[in-house]
């Protein structure tokens, strides 16, 4: 296929190459995610990354030719975080009325999953900037590489410790909330879905609406308020240290 | 709308994200109605689409996988552990601010 090689040559010479790969990779892996009934572990973002490094490796592209390309769709994570601000004003009633409560809630937990991370990982000898790559890893994924990159981290690596952060929060949980007795009441789902929201950001947050609509309210606005309370203490906390 | 509150934040050289300052002006210029329509459609749109925004990012890993390959297994340890730390504490300090606010 002469004109096929062609094309490819010369669509991988140009930014095109990156930016078209990445839509099409991700329509099919969104596709796919659809039509297994939306499973934690087909979870798009970690598919089409995984598609996506392997077509770069097999094509022989390196990784800034391919982020010229698509460093387009990236630069939409700036105002996607900007527009988080809308869910967080649909929910200001519920806000207002707990907001001791969730703000105690959010400031506990974040710091337990964030000290957690940064104690556990320098008892394991892991190198300086992977800890401090591990530090934001409960906040939603724009938010977490910005402070990633404030706090002298990887941001790439803190992407893909988000992901994972979010997938492990999905699968396991429900089983934890169980475990921990988490009624199955209004009170409940509050508590849940407040912790899948504050713990494991955007895709907690979807697996907390999945359980129950109320649940999946409080995960938003923990995401959000953890996207705040984040990115306003861990620099600072990193700058006074 | 959103560009500008970007704009307006990245300027300012505090130690928080800029979009986060721009979410909280954003918040904040939210309670006029001629604001709240363009925002609502839009940024319904483009929280919709959010996964997409974390692909190009995520394929940045490739150029770490020496770093994977060797810390792998801690790596999960250490993100497993926290992810549970997290969220039990979170759902523990709900549940009882909650029942004492009721008692």
């Amino acid at each position: 296929m002469p004109k096929f090689v062609d094309l490819w040559i010369y669509l991988s010479a140009t930014p095109l190459f990156g930016l078209t790969a990445t839509l099409m990779v991700y329509v099919l892996v969104q596709a796919a995610y659809s039509r297994l009934d939306q499973a934690a572990w087909a979870n798009p973002v970690l598919w089409s990354v995984v598609v996506l490094a392997c077509l770069l490796t097999l094509t022989g592209e390196d990784y800034q030719t391919y982020f010229s390309g698509a460093q387009f769709i990236h630069f939409l994570l700036g105002p996607a975080v900007v527009a988080l601000a809308w869910p967080l004003w649909e929910r200001r009633t519920a806000l207002l009325m707990h907001w001791r409560t969730l703000l105690l809630a959010a400031l506990v937990g974040g710091t337990a999953a964030s000290s957690s991370a940064l104690a556990l990982g320098w008892a394991l000898g892991l190198p300086h900037d992977v800890v401090l790559s591990l530090a934001p890893k409960s906040v939603t994924t724009p938010v977490a590489m910005g402070i990633a990159d404030k706090i002298g981290g990887i941001p790439a690596l803190t992407a893909v410790f988000t992901v994972i952060t979010g997938m492990v929060g999905a699968l396991s949980g429900n089983a934890l909330m169980g475990w921990i007795k988490v009624p199955k009441t209004a009170h409940g789902w509050m508590a849940q879905g407040f912790a899948f929201g504050t713990a494991a950001h955007g895709i907690g947050a979807a697996c907390a609406l999945e359980n129950d609509a109320d649940a999946g309210a409080y995960a938003g606005l923990a995401l959000g308020l953890q996207a705040v309370l984040a990115s306003l203490l861990i620099p600072l906390l990193f700058w006074l240290f | 709308m959103q560009s500008l509150g970007e704009l307006l934040s990245r300027g300012l050289s505090l130690p928080i994200p800029g979009p986060v300052i721009g979410m909280l002006l954003l918040l904040l210029a939210l309670r006029w109605q001629t604001v709240r329509l363009p925002v609502a459609s839009c940024a319904s749109y483009l929280l919709s689409h959010l996964s997409l925004l974390f692909v190009p990012v995520g394929v940045g890993v490739m150029t770490h996988l020496g770093l994977l390959a060797h810390y792998g297994l801690r790596m999960l340890v250490v993100i497993v552990l926290s992810t549970w730390a997290g969220l039990a504490a979170t759902a523990l300090v709900v549940r009882y601010a909650r029942s004492a606010h009721d008692a």
